[in-house]
């Protein structure tokens, strides 16, 4: 019987699934002249016969599976690991270095930090006092769980008790990349506007938590929190919700008791 | 969206099986993208060319399968279906908050000769 060319009838490897025969040369299994070729439609090469060979994988399978590699690497450095997105300009830099500066004596934060180019958010970062790895992802506008990994290598991750990670600003792709965090911040600023999650859904939610922050600014931008908070409401649902100002400290101890707590619980 | 870097990995992984299965050409990449992924099918069309161009995949034809968004609705117990992110339950008109299916960007199969 015919395996490579599809002719003379059953046992062939044109099988839908993961079919692993190898391939032989015509040649080497046919034997035949091509004039004894039978059936076979015009143009046909007698190259290798068609075949559909299924694959059913998630195109994000690996980062998923590194992910997961991450979060079982934190989990036993007992580490609180935060994934913290936002459009640019919505305050994620401010509000970790305000964070890290008032947890000083109870929690200590490692900050991984990404952006496109420039090291501008590691250095404030690193004035406040924080270990900051800065990882630069040149055109690529995410993090992803593989940078996550090599980054953390750069931090004395023993030292440490909570590890924010802050991603690119950027609403879109970084939702889809599960870093190995144990939650997902998303920040609004009031400056924004209200329907910020109904814009970028994916992003909002996939948090756990959501923040509105700047609120200090909320009635110089006219900032409508009902509507703002009604449309967090409608995407993310489960969501935590904090609303302060990391320049002014409203309600920022709030979002410390929470920290503080959360710590503990995966430290349970 | 990174259509790019979806396409990037289905490229390879559709020539590195290709290979495995000694074919010399992939013929055919079929992909299964959520209603909600956020994946733009024009986008990775555009993508697809660019990246098969000069591989065993070159010329290769792309198909797109959309796979609807279901959402579950734990107060009903059951499913319902909306490709929208304000999921509300046509029954009882909670919001749901579980999607089940919907955010897929999958490789399907490939056709290889």
């Amino acid at each position: 019987m015919c395996k490579t060319c599809g002719c003379g009838g059953g046992g062939h490897d044109a099988e839908v699934g993961s079919g692993t025969q190898p391939m032989a040369t015509e040649a080497d299994v046919h034997g035949h002249k091509p004039s004894d070729h039978h059936g076979h439609e015009p143009g046909h090469d007698h190259g290798m016969p068609p075949r559909t060979v299924s694959l059913q994988r998630s195109l994000l399978e690996k980062n998923d599976r590194l992910a997961e590699r991450n979060r079982g690497f934190f989990r036993a450095k007992r580490l609180l690991v935060l994934n913290v997105l936002s459009s640019p300009g919505s305050g994620k830099t401010t509000l970790i270095q305000r964070t890290g500066i008032a947890l000083q004596g109870r929690l200590r934060l490692g900050v991984i930090v990404g952006d496109l180019a420039t090291d501008r958010d590691a250095a404030r970062l690193r004035a406040a006092g924080l270990p900051v790895v800065q990882v630069t992802t040149g055109t690529v506008c995410h993090l992803d769980a593989e940078m996550v990994a090599r980054a953390a290598r750069q931090l004395d991750l023993d030292e440490l008790d909570v590890l924010v990670i802050e991603n690119v600003g950027n609403l879109v792709c970084p939702a889809d990349y599960d870093l190995g965090e144990d939650l997902r911040v998303v920040l609004l600023s009031v400056t924004e506007g209200e329907d910020k999650p109904l814009k970028y859904p994916p992003a909002f939610h996939s948090a756990q938590v959501a923040l509105i922050t700047k609120v200090d600014l909320a009635a110089a931008a006219g900032f409508d929190r009902a509507a703002a908070v009604a449309n967090l409401r409608r995407i993310s649902h489960h969501a935590r919700l904090f609303e302060l100002s990391a320049q002014s400290g409203d309600g920022m101890a709030e979002w410390l008791e929470f920290l503080v707590q959360q710590h503990a619980a995966v430290n349970r | 969206m990174h259509e790019l870097g979806i396409i990037t990995e289905a490229v390879r992984l559709a020539v590195a099986s290709a290979r495995a299965h000694g074919a010399e050409r992939v013929d055919a990449v079929r992909l299964r993208v959520g209603a909600l992924s956020g994946a733009v099918p024009e986008a990775l069309q555009f993508a697809f060319d660019a990246v098969t161009a000069g591989t065993p995949a070159e010329d290769a034809r792309l198909t797109i399968e959309t796979v609807p968004a279901r959402w579950w609705c734990a107060a009903c117990a059951a499913e319902f279906a909306a490709d929208d992110w304000q999921a509300c339950c046509p029954r009882c008109g909670t919001w749901s908050d579980q999607l089940r299916a919907g955010r897929e960007l999958d490789i399907a199969s490939i056709e290889v000769s």
